[in-house]
This record gives C-alpha cells, structure tokens and sequence, in this order.
C-alpha cells in the first residue's frame, strides 16, 4: 500500500480518483531518455504518433536539443489487425534514413493492449529483413515493454537501461580498466562530472546511459542526423568484462537493477550506492572508486570537498532551520534529502510522484543520523496533495522540477529547480549537483535563494548580508 | 538532399516551378518517418483546452494529460481551470477491468470540488481499445450534477489532429443553443478559431468594439461556457485557423443558418481585409460600418507604418522558412514577411488540405520549397540548402533551427508575444529583427564554415607578411 494511501485512511478521508497536476510522467517517456544516452541510437516508439510527438516536445522544452523519436505511427486499422507491419515498416525506414547503430523500441499503453507481442515482432523482423539489416551494417535493436499504464517514467528509464544491457552485455573485451557506472537519469553536466572523477581515479568509465553530449552537443556546421556523443554500443557489449560496476539508487528495486544482471551474469561485482548529492553520499561515492582502484582520492577532490565544508559553515546560518519541500523522482529527492538534512535544512516533505515501495525507507536511512524525527514521505502523489500537505507545514524553500512554480507563487517562497523537467528557466542541462562540486554549486544556489527571498521581503534593502 | 525525402513522401514535397503543381497531402503519417505531427486527442484536446471555466478531465494513462498541462499561453480574463491538468491516470487494473467506475468517481469528486460550468471528458488511445462507455458515464454524472457533461471522442489513433478538431468541435455544439439569446445585439459575431494566445483576441476584440460590433462568443479563446451555449445568437461567425473550429462553423450553419466568413488576423493585409469583409456583411444594418472601418485602419496603419520602417531597412532580402501546424498562418506569415521585404524559400504544414498547398503555391515566389507532413532530416536539409536567417515555426523545430545556426520565431501556441492585429505585425517584426540581426550567428560553425575561405586567405597574407 503506497504512503498516501495510508495517510488518507487515518485521516479517514475518501481520495481523490483523479490526479491533478501530475509529479510523474508516463515509463515511454523515460525509455526514450535512456536510448537517447546511447551512441547512435533512435529511440522509437511503437504506438499511435502523437506519443512521440508529446514525448520530444517535452523533454525538446527541457534539454533545448534536437530530440528525434520515431514511431510506428498507428492507425485505427493497426488497432484492429496489429502493429506488426508498421512496426517493421518504421525500422525499415529509421535504418535506412538515420544509419543507427541502435532502435530502441519501446511500447506504449496501445500496443501493450492491442496485444502486439513486441520481442516476437522484433525477432521476426530480423529474420525477415535480415538483407536490410545486413546492408545498415546490422544495427542493434533493444525492446522494452514499457505500458504507460504501469509505473512512471522513471521505470520507464531503469527498464530500458535494464533491457540495454540484458540484451547486448556479453563478455567480449572492449577496453582496459573499466568500470560500470549506472548513474539514473542525472543531468549531462553530472554525467561529464561523473566522467571526469573516474577517470582521475585511473579507470575508464562506461557510463550507461550517457546523455552529456547527446542531449547537450556543441553548435554545428551540418545537422547530424543523430547527435555524437553516447554510450559506444562495443563498451555496452564488453560491460561483462569491467572490473566493476556502480549503480546509483537505494530506491531502485532488485529487480529492475541493470548491474545485477552483470553480477549474475559475468560476475561483475556490483555496488549499489545512493545518488552522491551532498557530502556524505559523496564520501560514499568516492570511498568506493578508492576500494575499487587501491588508490587514494586524487587531491583535486580533496580540495573540492574541503571547500564545500568550509563553505557549509561560512553558510550554515542563512539555512539554518529552513524547512523544505522536496518533489521529484525517488532517487533524487532522497539525495536532497540526505544534502538537506546535513546542512541543517529540514526536509519537512519528501514527496514524489513514483510508486516507489523502497522511497520511505531511504529518506529515513539518508536522514536519520541527523533529524530526531524522520520527515513526512509521500509517494505516489501529485501536486494537489504535495499542496495540501505541505501548506500547513509553512515551508521556506521548495525545491524540485519547474512543474512546483505555482505552489512556489501562491506561497510567495523561492524554487529551486532542479531535476525534470525545467521548463521554465534556461540551463537546465548544465546544472550539476553531483560530487563535492555539484554540491557545492547547490549549495550557494540554495543559500542565495533563501538570502534573496530575506532580502526581497525587508522593506531595508541592505546591501551587506 | 533527395537521399533525405523517402520515396513514399516524394509527392508530398514541390519545388513550386520544377513541374506542374500537384501534391499529396491528408495522409496518414509514414511510420519511422519521426513526423512532428501529433494525434487526435491533442487536436481535441488544443481547441477546447482555452475554455477556462469548464473542467477537462482526460480519461487515459498519465502521460496524454502530463504532456498538455497548460502548454499553451491561452490568457484568461477570470477563471483558470484550464491551467490545469485533471486525469483518471488509467493503471493496469482499470484496462483489465474498466475504467468506467474509476471515471464516475473521479468526475463526481471533481465536480464538487471544483465547480466547473461544464466538464469535456476526453477519449484517449486505449479509453478506445477497452471500450469503457464514456458517453454512458458522462451522462449519468450530467443528470446526477446538472452541468453539462460531454464526451469528446479523441482516442489517438483514429486519424491526425485534424480529427481531433472534428471531435472537438461536435462537443461543443452540444453547448451551443442550451442558452437564452434575447439580449443579443444584431450586429454580432463569434469568433472562432482563436485561442487568446498572449491576449490575442483583446487585441481584435477592441477593433470590432470600435466597429460597433459585439462579441458573443470567444471560441475558444478566454471562452466560457455561458457565451458557447449563447453562440447561436450571433448574426455572423467569423472563422479563423482553417482546420480547428470549421467544422462547428458548418454545422452551426446548418442548424441555425448563421452565416460565416473566413478571416486571419496576421499581418496587415489579411487583418485590414477581415475587418473590411465584417463592415461588408453588416453595411445594410449599419451603413456608416464602413467609414468607421477604414478609419480604424487608417489609425492603425499610420501608427505601425513609421515603425515598422526601420526593421523593413535591415530585414530586406532575407530569407525565411515556414513550417506550421495548420496551413493557414502560413498564408498570413507569406504576405507578413513580403511586407518586411523578406522572400520565403520553405513553406509547409502538418494537416494542410489539397486547397491549402494550392493557395500557398500560388502566393509563393519560383523556387520555394513546400512541404506536408515533414520531419527533422528534411526541415533540416531545407534549411541548409537554402540557407536562410529564419525558420518560422514551434518547440519541436525551434533547436533544429538553432543547432545550424540559423535564427527562429515561435510562431506557435507557446508564444508570449501577441501577433495578431496591426499591433501584432510590428511584434512581429520587431521579433524577427532580434533573431535575425543578433550578433551571435557570427560565431557559429556553419556560418564561418561558409565565410570561412576569404578569411583563411588574409591569415595567409598575413603570415606572409610576417614572414617578409
């Protein structure tokens, strides 16, 4: 039984049947993230067109990028007789428009229902146009079953990059030193960051999925039909062979963890860490490339993490006692959480719009350390209840995506947007909040917000604060 | 560049002078294509979605209604229902079992929360499939509640987004004639086809005010449900946006004989011209319309003349290309961009009709691409072949247009700027001068690629001259 649903029942009060103003998005959505993280790769919906269409102009809003998803493009006569033919008509013509290295093909909520057995239709059309395949130099293709019914977009994201490498690891080598690194759906300057610090460490990183240039590339001289950029589909192939992998995420289930299939498979030891934001979930973060590597944390880092301390204190009173909300995916809320809480903030309302059994349990362990009483944890909600919840908590900060602006208007307190979407401010593919440096730029983003929102309201305009 | 158009597409694009003009159009999108086409839920889900006091309550899985929570700027003058986004966010349970309880209960619970004049339960892909009767739901909630409560049969995949219009469009027809008419003023129109986008249908709005004409109903721009059940008291419909709202132009017509003429508010010419064409239909009543008309355009004109002299200066000769949703704002941006001096090389729409593409061929200079149904490899190829400094047209063609290095105007339903009325053309202008005349195109890749051989020949001549 999801959080909200208990607390309705104690406050014996019928819910809401309907969502309003939605904290999530439907699991294509997020499949089409995770293909777009990979080199070469057309992400491709199977289903009617506007799905596609809804889903680029979305995360096109956000990541401010050519975005190109394909789809089969139902009609009513596929609803009726099935999607097969358009399915394979479509890759047909993505492979021989877009020469890909990989389709990612996800379902949605009508061939779901329709019941297109999609791994059979993917499987027959390699048979079938085995001369069509050979002659794009046979690329790739991934299916997820991803029915927008069920979960969010963020099963969405871990079912692909979960089918990604269950259907293309092998143990064929592919680079010296490698490590695995499953960071979820972070920002492509927390990818770049991401890189950077394992590759100090002496290691080479396969990242998966890697968005830090496809979906953030330079200007061009001639449009690419496909951005450069992503994870190589040979590094995907050789994951069996890393020395180690990392997945990010302590409310990501079992189940749905990619490095587990690695681990089974090939024997790849697998650390699941929590999403480094902050401090503390960085020690954790960097003590494991130390364990992996017998190596020391190299002092550029050192001296990151000394200057985010130096800077929680020179800080520590304009947050001190703050009461925020947090909304946003499961793993992402629970850095913040733990970030928060550390900085002595409290995270008065942990909420996000997921289904997430495991949400709850993080908060606590994130926070526990510091707060005598856990802070009030919601899943599967949307931004009506965050709004009835959270009103009687007279929050100070709200922090999540741009979808909270309006709760942050009506209770006249500062948002500071991270996550997704962004769609109301410019540079959201830039922000980094991972590692000691993502920290602190979140840091003086939150502390100077708080000083704004003081300054603002004090009829004294000081000029020194 | 023809290895970037698929062969089944081949006659949905014309180079206007090449061969004798013929093209496809009103397909079905090609699968793998990447079209920028969307379905019809959200034809649908666009015309009715400025309604402000009605409650749109989508019938489906979560993404339909998350993906249109208050996308357009469509302002309102009162409420801000539309703003928005109410779901039955559909699980896996519901499509086993139904939906039809889940939608009952959410419809109710909605209703006395919000108080809405009217609900619009929208249809979506797999409402469709399931076969949940939500014609059977609205109604009992409508006898149960006492407002309105009406179906919209928008399920995504039965056809494109002109069929969402359509079924748009027969929803609210069952509004109209439910209201009293007495008060109404003969010299009266609705307007239809415009949805207040950054305050639009203000602007046209006022000038008809100044004609002594009334506005009964704004369909559906700043609309409310009252005016929609009033609309057939209006002597004269006044339809905008060829595709969205036509249709309910015809069947009013049908039902209660009410005329209507086809308008644009874009540019000069087609603003000035649908003023004139309403002063025209009500001279008999009014004789003295007309001299109020011209007067107002003339007003309105020596106002925006002057100002617009100086971007004409630096916009002459520039190149343009145009891709929209519906065909019609291509008409008015064609002649909008020919008064800035400015020659079109791309034209083209997602839903254009046969007549359509026939207008656009014969308003567009030799050369000039058009296109129906196009997508990101071949807008792209256009832009590069014909190397233009604006691309006219929505988010999705907005980073194709940057990512070369070429200058864009959202001409689309997330526009904060007004650009409609004579008002709207010197927006207009002013917004294609900033992007074109910007600075920052120097400094991109394809722009120095192309300028790049005279200067690579000084730097020579320079280390010449340092080496002598």
């Amino acid at each position: 039984m999801c959080a909200m649903k208990e607390k309705r029942l104690k406050t014996e009060k019928e819910p809401y049947v309907a969502t309003t103003d939605s904290c999530k998005l439907c699991a294509p959505l997020g499949a089409c993230l995770a293909f777009k993280g990979v080199e070469s790769s057309v992400p491709f919906l199977h289903g009617s067109q506007g799905c596609a269409t809804y889903m680029r102009r979305y995360v096109i809003s956000h990541f401010r990028e050519p975005v190109d998803i394909a789809s089969s493009s139902l009609g009513e006569k596929h609803a009726i007789y099935g999607g097969g033919p358009n399915l394979k008509l479509g890759l047909k013509n993505v492979m021989s428009k877009y020469h890909c290295g990989l389709i990612g093909v996800a379902t949605t909520c009508l061939t779901e229902t329709i019941g297109d057995d999609t791994s059979r239709l993917v499987k027959e059309f390699k048979d079938e146009f085995s001369d069509v395949m050979a002659s794009h130099g046979n690329p790739s293709i991934v299916n997820v079953s991803t029915p927008s019914y069920a979960g969010s977009h963020v099963d969405g994201f871990q079912s692909a990059v979960r089918a990604i490498v269950d259907q293309l690891a092998s143990n064929v080598q592919a680079g010296e030193n490698t490590l695995n690194l499953f960071p979820g759906f972070v920002s492509p300057a927390d990818i770049r960051y991401l890189k950077e610090i394992v590759h100090d460490f002496g290691l080479n990183p396969v990242v998966l999925p890697d968005i830090s240039e496809t979906l953030d590339g330079p200007a061009a001289a001639e449009y690419e039909k496909i951005p450069s950029g992503g994870t190589p589909i040979a590094s995907i192939k050789g994951m069996g062979t890393a020395l180690s992998s990392i997945e990010f995420g302590r409310c990501l289930a079992n189940s749905m963890s990619a490095s587990n299939i690695l681990e089974d498979r090939f024997n790849v030891h697998s650390r699941r860490l929590g999403t480094p934001i902050g401090l503390r979930e960085t020690d954790i973060f960097m003590n494991a490339l130390e364990e992996i590597t017998c190596r020391k944390t190299p002092v550029k880092y050192e001296l990151e993490r000394g200057r985010l301390i130096d800077s929680y204190v020179d800080g520590h009173k304009y947050v001190s006692g703050k009461r925020a909300v947090i909304y946003g995916d499961p793993d992402m809320v629970v850095g913040l959480a733990s970030f928060l809480t550390e900085i002595g903030i409290k995270p008065v309302l942990c909420a996000t719009g997921a289904k997430c059994q495991h949400f709850k349990t993080a908060i606590k362990a994130v926070t526990e350390e510091i707060l005598d009483e856990p802070p009030e944890v919601l899943d599967n909600v949307d931004f009506f209840d965050i709004e009835e919840t959270a009103e009687k908590m007279s929050p100070d900060v709200l922090l999540g995506s741009s979808k909270g602006y309006k709760l942050a208007r009506k209770w006249n307190i500062p948002l500071v947007r991270l996550g997704f979407p962004i769609h109301d401010r410019f540079g959201a593919q830039r922000i980094c909040q991972l590692g000691y440096k993502g920290t602190q730029d979140l840091f003086d983003m939150i502390v100077n917000a708080v000083i704004q929102a003081t300054q603002d309201r004090s009829p004294i305009g000081y000029t020194y604060i | 560049m023809t290895n970037t158009i698929f062969a089944e597409r081949k006659d949905q694009v014309h180079r206007k002078g090449e061969e004798p003009f013929q093209m496809a159009c009103d397909k079905e999108s090609l699968a793998g294509a990447v079209s920028q086409r969307a379905c019809v839920f959200c034809g649908s889900r666009v015309v009715l979605y400025p309604i402000t006091d009605a409650l749109h309550l989508v019938h489906g899985p979560i993404g339909c209604a998350a993906y249109t929570w208050d996308i357009r700027g469509a302002l309102s003058s009162g409420p801000e229902l539309h703003r928005h986004s109410y779901s039955t966010d559909l699980q896996e349970s519901d499509v086993i079992f139904g939906g039809e309880d889940k939608l009952y209960r959410a419809l109710t619970q909605l209703i006395e929360r919000i108080n809405p004049k009217a609900a619009f339960v929208y249809s979506t892909c797999i409402v469709g499939i399931i076969g949940d009767d939500l014609s059977g739901v609205c109604k009992k909630v409508e006898r149960e509640k006492g407002i309105p409560v009406i179906p919209v049969e928008s399920e995504g995949f039965k056809g494109n987004k002109r069929a969402g219009y359509n079924a748009a469009c027969r929803a609210m027809f069952q509004l109209v004639g439910t209201g009293p008419i007495d008060d109404i003023s003969p010299l009266s129109v609705n307007i239809l086809g415009d949805f207040n986008l950054a305050g639009e249908i203000w602007i046209v709005r006022e000038y008809f005010e100044r004609m002594g004409v009334k506005v009964v109903a704004n369909i559906t721009g700043d609309g409310r449900v009252d005016d929609l059940r009033r609309a057939h008291g209006a002597a004269l419909n006044l339809v905008q946006c060829s595709g969205s709202t036509i249709d309910l132009a015809k069947m009013m017509k049908d039902e209660y004989k009410i005329p209507f003429l086809r308008v644009s508010y874009f540019g000069v010419e087609d603003m000035a011209d649908s003023l004139y064409k309403v002063a025209d239909f009500f001279k008999d009543l009014d004789p003295e319309i007309m001299e109020r008309t011209k007067a107002l355009v003339r007003d309105e004109l020596s106002e925006l003349y002057p100002k617009l002299k100086e971007y004409r200066k630096a916009l002459k000769g520039k190149k343009a290309a145009i891709y929209v949703g519906g065909a019609f704002k291509a008409f008015s941006l064609v002649k909008a961009f020919r008064l800035l001096g400015m020659t079109v090389e791309l034209v083209g729409s997602q839903t254009g009709t046969e007549e359509d593409y026939k207008e656009l061929h014969e308003i567009t200079d030799p050369g000039t691409i058009i296109v129906d149904d196009s997508n990101p490899l071949e807008l792209s190829s256009f832009l590069e072949e014909k190397d233009v400094d604006i691309f006219v047209g929505g988010v999705k063609e907005r980073p194709i247009a940057y990512k070369l290095g070429v200058g864009f105007c959202d001409h689309n339903h997330e526009r904060k700027e007004a650009l409609e009325g004579f008002v709207g053309m010197l927006n207009f202008a002013k917004e294609v001068y900033s992007t074109v005349m910007s600075p920052v195109w120097r400094f991109t890749p394809r722009k120095q690629a192309i300028s790049s051989k005279p200067q690579e020949m000084d730097v020579c001549h320079e280390r010449k001259a340092i080496k002598n």
